[in-house]
């Protein structure tokens, strides 16, 4: 036994590597550069069935009748299930609003809305079967925006609702509105020198993750399934499905499968309980893997919107009142839009002090695709919008864009405009300085000297269609704020268990969460504090299911405050519970174990002046330390519905951006040179991913102002841009570099002082994109994407 | 139908392939090699890419009639395949069916649901060690075609400027880390055999 009576020097007790703030490399990163890791498409079960969904190929319509006898028929085919088939009374779901049907009854109310189901021996034994289906549709009019949602006589997309924003809606096709009102806007508004409106439009975009939605479900004996799925927060997804098969919940067993990209679109159930559905009706494994073109129908959206903004400003530059009303369609089921509507509004005037305030945000039903969570969440359409304000104030009052904003920029001690104080630290115009401070990009880089112009540098690329001529350069800032973490009262909580143990004679530590890893780093950032807290080089992190409580989603930023959080609070009581256990055993050797504060650093317990007191190996020899934990941050509450007041919100973050364009005003091409970043992340537990989700979100950012859309056809509500060839995503080719500056103020209501990361750079790369655009062109530019015909005019 | 066809140096045939699979298919479902994935099955994002006769191609595009006696190399035998490049054959490649990855070498990890194994990798090749380095791997969906691709562009040009590393990956789509960091891997791995030369 190594005890113990005797003091010895911290040397023999060193820090164990790999904690927070180091750059520690991915868990599962040699898995995934191998080919080995498990995503939920590779999933496989010998004598498995493929599921295949009928989907409408109308947007409004009643359904008359459905004949699946020639489907049923087909050989290799083992059901075929429609609405009638469903085992319960329960035949919806939702996150908020149960309103979204498992499979269509009696109506559909978008294009590609799922009716009927097919289980087969081969996929496409399945798809071919599912064309068999006949289905008798009695087409309806169509509803696709607020003059047709509201419109007298128009068609009510869910009759009869009965949840509880009805109440508060001023039409049944509003899902929820929330207004803002704060001070007096319009007397504020006499004390303006000069007054900006501005109409906008933000484009309907698609997360666009690659792993297609895909799992495997597995009957079981006890006549449960098992399914092994990718999705954002498997217990929210339990809640939905157990009670749509008539099961209880414990019969329900799921099982993280590995996520190729979430960004919001695994928030909703797609795939889950149809593929249940069919396994308990077969009582085979069913496995069901959407390809792209399903995949575009089989998640929701970001909402576009139409915001309208008005604001004010005196000579010197102080903004005096701002005015908006964000109208953003949510398609035709509820999804997520009442929260993305709380976001809008309560975060519509941005990173500024206004005093003055006039706010309203809704959200639509429609016939067109439903929209719901995406990375930036309501933010990202309201800070399109009030950037471009900012810009046209600045340009009213003849002054730098910065400048104006650094003259209006909140700081910690800011009031929002719901009342809410922000009382952590609040960079905005030091982001904003240190996002100017940064070099600039050489200009005209296609020229070098005397030799042939290198058209890949130039806008069109390789298409050698100009060799520069028509070229010319914008330069264009923005800064945006985001709420991490859920709002409005929401009970935010994530759970962690915790086991420590000795394995070959060294101290382990198991971290067991129901916290999803999207991609995002957070199985990453669990081992690094479990080595943190407990001074164990070796920690496993244990797949995610639902054995254990509920770690809430993996969205709004949230993750590594929340489920860290979680994982920080079970490893101290991991380690009291060791400290006691040597108390025990050892406490009579030196009065250090009753006088100190003891810490677990390199597999030792250490007083905090650095005697080591004995090996934790020695303190649980045989025994496992096993505890598992809920985690709350501090509370937050309700909006009120009519003032909009209250301290909804957990915690901000902030991001800047200079965008450097090169516009070739002939063509109407944009190539994006440069996209600078900088953020605030509080504390960087891991740097290298801190700075990796800081460039995938710019450049998701990006992709909004250039080039992503869904096109929905504004008369029969049909997607017409379904698939990577006609619905456009940045490639390596459209992407400039992205140079980032981290800055980190620590949190102090948050673990560690961090503060979420991974949607703040989302909101302000697309008006910082847009701005440099506008600089460079002077044209006025207020929709996403921009298109070569907008700045061609043609 | 039947198709014989080497994958990752060794011959192998598939039985009962139906006339409409493609390479993809036949691959992930067929033989167990799920490393090369399928995010569009429409040639638009490259996260399928193989090399058929030593030429990057999108999987999901070839019709697995299309691949008979013919040479396959998919992410699985990534690191066999490069390790041979510099060791066996330096500059060139493997001839087809000399040398290779067993099938069963490459399914060490079988996708079924039941007990997630890992298992001991051995070597990586440079480029696999570079994307993890660099931290070019989020949710990874994207790196097997990558780095197929990425491994391609340095045996043809192994010190490649910027402007080449992304018109080569231009037809591999990443949704996560908006490339930085996979620009920087190539680079990693293109220093990184700089050095050792
Ligand atoms: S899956 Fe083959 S190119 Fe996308
Ligand atoms: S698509 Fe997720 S890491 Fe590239």
């Amino acid at each position: 036994m190594g005890v113990t009576g005797s003091p010895t020097n911290i040397n023999q007790g060193t820090r164990t590597k790999g904690g927070i703030g180091e750059s520690t490399l991915r868990p599962d990163g040699i898995l995934k550069v191998t080919g080995e890791f498990a995503y939920s498409s590779d999933m496989w079960h010998e004598d498995m069935l493929w599921g295949h969904t009928l989907r409408s190929t109308v947007a409004h319509a009643e359904i008359a009748s459905i004949d699946i006898s020639e489907a049923l028929a087909t050989s290799g085919v083992y059901a075929v299930l429609t609405y009638d088939d469903l085992p319960t009374a329960m035949k919806n779901y939702g996150l908020e609003i149960q309103d979204t049907p498992v499979l269509a009854h009696g109506r559909v109310r978008h294009h590609g809305e799922p009716v009927a189901l097919v289980a087969a021996d081969h996929p496409e034994t399945a798809r071919r079967a599912a064309a068999k289906i006949r289905i008798d549709y009695r087409e309806l009019p169509v509803v696709t925006d607020e003059a047709s949602a509201t419109a007298p006589g128009a068609p009510l997309i869910h009759e009869g609702r009965d949840d509880h924003h009805i109440g508060h809606v001023p039409h049944p096709n509003i899902v929820h509105r929330q207004p803002i009102v704060r001070g007096d806007a319009e007397a504020a508004k006499a004390r303006a020198d000069v007054v900006v409106t501005g109409d906008y439009y933000f484009g309907m975009q698609d997360q666009a993750f690659l792993g297609p939605e895909s799992g495997l479900a597995v009957p079981a004996e006890d006549g449960g399934v098992d399914l092994y799925v990718a999705t954002q927060w498997l217990h929210s997804d339990l809640r939905q499905i157990a009670p749509v098969l008539g099961l209880p919940e414990d019969k329900v067993r799921m099982t993280l499968s590995g996520v190729g990209g979430a960004f919001g679109g695994r928030e909703d159930l797609s795939m889950q309980i149809h593929a249940c559905l069919l396994a308990l009706r077969t009582g085979k494994p069913v496995k069901i893997v959407y390809n792209r073109f399903e995949s575009f129908f089989g998640h929701v959206h970001r909402h576009p919107a139409r915001l309208h903004y008005e604001h004010g400003a005196t000579r010197d530059g102080k903004l005096t009142h701002m005015k908006c009303r964000i109208v953003l369609d949510g398609g035709a089921y509820a999804s997520a839009s009442p929260a993305v509507v709380g976001n809008a509004s309560s975060l519509a005037v941005g990173p500024y002090v206004i005093e003055d305030v006039d706010i309203e945000a809704l959200a639509l039903y429609t016939n067109n695709p439903p929209c719901g969570a995406m990375r930036g969440f309501g933010a990202v359409q309201a800070c399109f919008a009030y950037e471009a304000q900012m810009d046209k104030l600045a340009a009213e009052l003849g002054m730098d864009p910065v400048r104006f904003r650094q003259l209006n920029a909140m700081e910690q001690g800011t009031l929002l405009p719901t009342g809410q104080q922000v009382d952590s630290p609040a960079p905005v115009a030091e982001l904003l300085r240190r996002v100017k401070a940064m070099p600039m990009p050489p200009e005209r880089q296609w020229e070098s000297a005397g030799e042939h112009p290198d058209v890949r540098a130039l806008p069109g690329g390789l298409s050698n269609t100009t060799h520069g001529e028509g070229v010319v350069r914008g330069v264009g800032y923005a800064v945006g704020l985001k709420n991490v973490g859920f709002s409005e009262g929401f009970d935010d909580y994530s759970t962690a268990r915790v086991r420590m143990e000795v394995i070959g004679g060294e101290p382990v530590a198991t971290v067991h969460t129901a916290m999803a890893e999207v991609g995002q780093g957070g199985v990453t950032v669990h081992a690094q504090i479990a080595r943190t807290e407990l001074g164990v080089a070796q920690v496993t992190i244990h797949p995610a299911d639902t054995k254990v409580g509920s770690a809430g989603s993996t969205s709004a930023s949230r993750q590594t405050y929340v489920t860290g959080g979680a994982v920080k609070n079970s490893c101290e009581a991991v380690r009291e519970q060791v400290l006691e256990m040597g108390r025990r055993k050892f406490g009579t050797y030196h009065p250090a174990w009753a006088t100190a504060e003891l810490l677990l650093e390199g597999g030792k317990v250490v007083t905090d002046g650095g005697e080591v007191l004995a090996d934790v190996a020695d303190v649980l020899e045989d025994e496992a330390v096993d505890i598992e934990l809920e985690w709350r941050h501090r509370p937050t509450e309700a909006f009120d519905l009519r003032t909009g007041q209250g301290n909804g919100h957990v915690q901000y973050s902030f991001a800047a951006h200079r965008a450097v364009v090169e516009v070739d005003t002939e063509l109407g091409l944009v190539k994006v040179i440069e996209l600078a970043c900088a953020q605030d992340v509080g504390k960087a537990l891991n740097p290298l991913s801190v700075v990796g989700q800081i460039q995938g979100g710019t450049i998701q950012g990006m992709g909004i102002a250039v080039m992503e859309e869904i096109m929905v056809d504004p008369v029969t509500a049909k997607v017409r841009n379904p698939s990577f060839t006609d619905y456009l995503l940045p490639t390596i080719l459209d992407t400039p570099t992205i140079p980032v500056d981290v800055l980190e103020l620590a949190d102090d209501h948050a673990p560690y002082g961090l503060r979420g990361i991974g949607e703040a750079p989302t909101l302000s790369s697309t008006p910082a994109v847009l701005a440099a655009i506008r600089n460079a062109t002077g044209l006025e530019l207020n929709r996403t994407p921009v298109r070569p015909e907008h700045l061609t005019g043609l | 139908m039947r198709v014989n066809f080497t994958v990752n140096g060794r011959r192998h045939e598939a039985d009962d392939v139906w006339e409409g699979e493609s390479l993809l298919y036949v691959l992930r479902e067929r033989m167990g090699l799920p490393g090369s994935k399928n995010a569009c099955e429409q040639g638009e994002c490259g996260s399928c890419t193989v090399r058929l006769d030593g030429v990057p191609v999108c999987s999901c595009l070839v019709a697995a009639g299309q691949v008979e006696g013919r040479d396959v190399v998919t992410v699985e035998g990534l690191a066999d395949f490069a390790a041979h490049r510099s060791d066996a054959h330096p500059g060139t490649g493997c001839a087809p069916g000399a040398c290779g990855t067993a099938l069963d070498s490459a399914r060490r990890w079988k996708a079924a649901p039941a007990g997630e194994e890992t298992r001991d990798t051995g070597e990586l090749s440079p480029i696999q060690q570079a994307f993890i380095d660099a931290g070019a791997v989020q949710c990874g969906f994207c790196t097997p075609g990558l780095l197929v691709a990425a491994d391609e562009l340095l045996e043809r040009t192994p010190q490649p400027s910027d402007a080449d590393i992304r018109e080569a990956l231009s037809g591999n789509l990443c949704r996560c880390t908006g490339y930085e960091k996979i620009l920087d891997a190539v680079r990693l791995a293109a220093a990184r055999a700089e050095e050792t030369v």
